[in-house]
């Protein structure tokens, strides 16, 4: 009996966001880098269009990230008190398509570095790399509002993806992103109806919608992912159904979530039956990513080589369209 | 929910003066004005005063054209004068009405796919006036239905009116309207669109404003897509906002109210 293949009929489409920009445009990038526009959900090639990939955006922090596990760090290997050549290094040798710079060091207790040396350190991984930069501060919204704001300006028509805007904290960034022309993102917390409200804040204050990149949290494995699966579902399923105001790609720190984890970091000698340490921590990276990448992830932010490259062996087979 | 704004029509007594001075004030303040409260369409009438119903239509659809690019939905009976404001008509527009009767259909359909516009179709005809029943409006219905498929009008450009009476002369009419509207949404795959005239259901009632969105909410929650209504009732707008949220219709967030009326939705 032949299969009938039920398609769904979608009205709505995630808007293309583009990132970075080339000489012509204002920048200094080798190449822009386009996510989104798809309209059926992830990879439903049969249904919809999937015109571009998701993206790994390869994390590098400006300071030597003293509580990344060991078996991280040594596969990074000495790059990690020079973060030009980090990322560097994470273009050429392990291939990431984007470069997620966290100016960590800003923080009052993890180097308080001035909003000078942080643009110093951007200025050095942009002339390091090609690629689009996506450049985040240290988490303290005071701190990041003088810190981005001055990058955003030092950089201006780079279109860096700028972070982070959230409900509470978001006209300044807003600002420096319209009037410096970059691009940003608004993360909420594994919260949708603030996820869609904070697009509306955000266009409102005049940032176009094209120019926002949603990053609604997620959850490591083992620590909510199915939660912010199902957020991202959600999201999605309302975009193709025509809800306008969030119809934007998503970005979800891959990397981070899940290398907090206790099964990512414990080693063998504590529960021999986790298996060595090495292997289960690169698989716990990659699991959350390629599970969320089902949820509809456009960027996913992770740290070990090894993960990366596992996971865009999926990204790729996952792009092949299906015979049916 | 596509909301059409019912205001700039020869009823109204500024709109009569206006058609009859050629003031283009009171037209235009009215095409902003709704089109800014939220109106996706504005329904356009020329009354019965204007000495040249014609030239009325053409210099209102000018008029209200020079101020906003909100489709228009052209009223009348006289199909001749919709023919015409269709030619000027930048955007597809709306055809309002086309009864169930036959030769009305075999008028009306073949103009809509002509101009590229969208039609509303009366669940009446003039042999059975307002039917009282459901069943009997869905008979009708199911008419206007054929017809589409029949002309190849899409049946997402057929809006199908169950029409409403006033409660207090007709109270058994509202659950028969929205009866109607549920079987509609069963006639066809993809289901015609439905529109009410909303203020219908209020005239001559204390608290108009209230019947009418309550009514729009009940309407809604049975399946109703559209209604002519008082774009600037912000208590009438804000219970659409908010029947849609209830409904699921769209992922709920604090500017759900003003979302709803920006259009953005």
């Amino acid at each position: 009996m032949p299969v009938q293949i039920i398609k769904e009929r979608n009205s709505g489409k995630v808007l293309n966001v583009v990132l970075g920009a080339t000489k012509e445009q204002g920048g200094t990038r080798t190449h822009t880098i386009t996510v989104g526009g798809q309209t059926s959900l992830p990879f439903l090639h049969f249904e919809g269009e999937v015109p571009n990939k998701p993206v790994i955006a390869m994390e590098v922090v400006d300071r030597v990230p003293d509580d990344w596990s060991d078996e991280l760090k040594a596969a990074l290997g000495d790059v990690l008190n020079d973060p030009a050549a980090w990322a560097k290094k994470c273009v050429e040798e392990f291939g990431a398509e984007l470069i997620y710079l966290r100016l960590q060091s800003a923080d009052p207790e993890l180097g308080d570095s001035s909003p000078e040396k942080c643009i110093e350190t951007v200025k050095s991984v942009l002339t390091a790399v090609g690629v689009p930069l996506a450049v985040v501060g240290c988490g303290i919204d005071e701190v990041d509002n003088k810190v981005i704001s001055a990058v955003a300006e030092a950089c201006a028509g780079e279109n860096l993806l700028l972070g982070h805007a959230t409900q509470e904290n978001y006209n300044t960034l807003t600002a420096a992103c319209m009037v410096h022309k970059h691009t940003l993102i608004a993360n909420s917390p594994l919260d949708i109806n603030i996820c869609k409200q904070l697009n509306i804040l955000i266009t409102e204050m005049g940032l176009p919608i094209e120019r926002i990149i949603m990053d609604p949290s997620i959850g490591g494995l083992g620590y909510g992912m199915e939660y912010a699966y199902s957020i991202g579902e959600r999201g999605r399923i309302g975009t193709l159904q025509g809800d306008k105001m969030l119809a934007l790609p998503t970005l979800g720190t891959v990397g981070f979530e899940a290398w907090k984890a206790k099964e990512a970091n414990v080693g063998v000698d504590e529960f021999p039956g986790w298996g060595e340490q090495g292997e289960r921590g690169v698989l716990w990276e990659a699991v959350t990513a390629t599970s969320l990448l089902q949820s509809g992830l456009d960027i996913l932010v992770m740290r070990h080589p090894e993960a990366v490259r596992l996971v865009r062996k999926n990204i790729e087979d996952l792009m092949k369209p299906s015979s049916l | 929910m596509e909301i059409i704004g019912e205001r700039i029509n020869g009823m109204f007594k500024d709109i009569k003066e206006a058609i009859i001075a050629q003031d283009k004030t009171a037209i235009q303040e009215w095409a902003v004005k709704q089109t800014e409260n939220g109106a996706n369409w504005l329904d356009v009438n020329t009354g019965a005063s204007a000495a040249d119903q014609f030239a009325a239509m053409k210099w209102l659809i000018e008029t209200i054209q020079e101020v906003v690019d909100t489709p228009l939905c052209l009223d009348s009976t006289n199909y001749d004068l919709i023919e015409e404001g269709l030619k000027l008509c930048k955007k597809p527009a709306l055809i309002n009405s086309c009864h169930a009767d036959r030769y009305k259909i075999e008028r009306v359909f073949p103009m809509a796919i002509q101009y590229n516009a969208k039609v509303i179709g009366l669940a009446m005809s003039e042999t059975s006036g307002i039917p009282k029943t459901a069943e009997d409006r869905v008979a009708l219905a199911m008419e206007l239905v054929a017809a589409a498929d029949e002309f190849g009008l899409p049946l997402q450009d057929l809006y199908i009116d169950p029409l409403i009476l006033p409660v207090n002369v007709a109270q058994d009419h509202p659950v028969e309207a929205m009866e109607t509207i549920r079987q509609i949404k069963l006639l066809s795959d993809p289901p015609a669109k439905t529109v009410v005239g909303l203020s219908n259901v209020s005239q001559k009632c204390n608290n108009r404003k209230l019947i009418n969105r309550t009514m729009l909410a009940m309407l809604m929650a049975c399946g109703l897509d559209a209604a002519i209504v008082d774009a600037n009732d912000d208590e009438l707008m804000d219970t659409a906002a908010a029947a849609r949220i209830l409904m699921n219709k769209e992922i709920y967030c604090d500017s759900y109210a003003d979302l709803f009326k920006s259009k953005k939705i």
